[in-house]
């Protein structure tokens, strides 16, 4: 048998603040985006996923930058590099969006939150320093930018987990998906990446180290690491950055323009608008869709996908097992001629074409908390 | 009845002329969940160290060399439907295929228990 497995062991990787009860709870840690990340516990991927899927997961995030965006022109500021309506934004709304390169292709993906004094912003930790850069380069001299210095950062996912974190904060379960706000110095939003319902914790080190031990002690919490992590966004149809997204995709390319705000469509003046509105008008030469296989072996990232004449249309972004539904599932990008839901494809993989079909996404319900 | 490994972390019985092969618990536990084999083909004829299966986990794909030449007997029916009896059980329930060995004096170039302990040992 042979197998490449990743050891965390000889890499000089950064840790999060959690890192002490990772070790302690026998996760297996590998290297992710600089860091020392847990992957899986000993329960494995397949536990982990089925029981955030059916109670509440907890996942150390702390890997992945913060930042705030602070001053009267930051709305102005933010909108030349994000395609979203800032502007139409209340304290404590949250919006899914991009930084756009020149090109109208993406940087990286973020969670952009209103807040009294300006904007917090969660950005991808493989994409912290281009991130960063980016931002001085283009923030005017009157915006300022605030790099949190390593904060805990939770997620705590699943049907439970509204249920669980009432306990600690009263009336956190009033919040609606997509909003968030301060509970002293800790900040909740009702926010994830896995589909479900669920909160996203952002607090100093020492309140979100004691959080994150009083949450796992409460029985229905189960630590769920990277490897369940990315089942689950995958399940949930949502790109990850360096697989369905950058630097040569743009957002109508990854069907995430409906990101793009309706007054952004009709005005522009955003990095890459003229591409960008163009798309948006024209239609695109290829896209991301979903496709789903019967069970079998798995297409992975970089398998070839050809139409059913054999020839290559495309290509997988992100392949893997679907826990819920008991079958390979992937994201990829094909030529917008057999991107319609229902198309039937192949993926190349091992040597071998599978059938696979195009399917609409999410490939499982998303159970997010919304009025 | 003798057990024989390999440094590919293949485990392969030996009962007669019959080789039971299947992954150690070391392999199946860096694996991790299993979800999917391909098995080989009744009667297919297999050289040492040549692809004899796959094996399928959440995050990966792992190819399975056959320890010994011979011609596939057998193949395990169970791991169809159960495919996580390699994760609870590696060298029981868990095996992969059987073969009739073809060429015994390949067996000498395998490993014995301890020296597979050894083995994994140093690769940890």
């Amino acid at each position: 048998m042979q197998n490449e497995a990743l050891n965390a062991s000889d890499i000089l990787l950064a840790k999060t603040p959690l890192e002490k009860i990772h070790h302690r709870l026998g996760a297996k840690m590998v290297p992710f985006a600089g860091y020392e990340m847990p992957i899986q516990y000993p329960t494995g991927i397949m536990a982990e996923h089925h029981h955030t899927r059916q109670s509440a997961g907890l996942f150390d995030v702390s890997h992945m930058g913060a930042v705030e965006i602070i001053g009267d022109q930051a709305t102005k500021a933010l909108e030349n590099l994000i395609p979203c309506d800032l502007a139409e934004m209340s304290c404590g709304e949250i919006r899914y969006g991009v930084f756009l390169l020149e090109s109208g292709c993406v940087l990286d993906d973020l969670l952009i939150t209103r807040r009294e004094n300006g904007y917090l912003l969660v950005i991808n930790a493989s994409r912290k320093s281009e991130d960063i850069k980016y931002l001085q380069s283009h923030l005017p001299a009157d915006v300022i930018l605030r790099v949190w210095e390593n904060p805990v950062m939770i997620a705590l996912q699943g049907p439970k987990a509204a249920d669980v974190l009432e306990r600690f904060y009263p009336k956190v379960s009033s919040l609606l998906f997509m909003t968030g706000k301060a509970f002293e110095n800790t900040w909740i939003s009702r926010s994830g990446y896995t589909g479900e319902d669920g909160f996203e914790i952002l607090a100093p080190q020492e309140e979100g180290i004691s959080m994150t031990e009083k949450l796992l002690a409460e029985s229905e919490v189960k630590p769920i690491g990277l490897g369940a992590r990315d089942s689950l966004r995958l399940e949930a149809g949502l790109c990850l950055y360096g697989h369905e997204l950058n630097e040569n995709t743009t957002p109508v390319e990854a069907g995430i323009a409906w990101s793009i705000g309706k007054r952004r469509r009709q005005v522009g003046e955003f990095l890459g608008a003229d591409r960008i509105l163009a798309q948006l008008k024209e239609g695109v030469s290829c896209r991301r869709v979903g496709m789903a296989l019967l069970p079998g072996s798995i297409p992975r990232e970089g398998a070839e996908v050809l139409s059913e004449k054999g020839n290559v249309i495309g290509f997988v972004s992100s392949g893997g097992h679907s826990p819920t539904l008991g079958h390979p599932i992937s994201m990829g990008y094909v030529d917008q001629v057999q991107a319609a839901i229902g198309t039937d494809v192949l993926i190349q993989v091992r040597g071998q074409a599978r059938a696979a079909k195009v399917v609409k996404m999410p490939f499982v319900p998303h159970a997010y908390f919304k009025k | 009845m003798m057990m024989k490994y390999t440094d590919q972390h293949e485990w392969i019985r030996i009962e007669g002329d019959t080789g039971t092969i299947g992954i150690t618990e070391y392999a199946a536990h860096q694996l991790g969940d299993v979800v999917f084999t391909e098995l080989p083909s009744l009667g297919k004829v297999m050289a040492q160290g040549s692809e004899a299966a796959v094996v399928e986990s959440v995050k990966a794909a792992s190819e399975i060399y056959a320890p010994v030449s011979g011609e596939v007997i057998e193949i395990n029916k169970a791991l169809e439907g159960q495919p996580d009896l390699i994760n609870t059980d590696p060298v029981g329930a868990g095996w992969f295929f059987k073969i009739k060995i073809s060429n015994f004096a390949e067996l000498d170039k395998l490993m014995e228990e301890s020296a597979y302990e050894a083995f994994i040992g140093t690769s940890h």
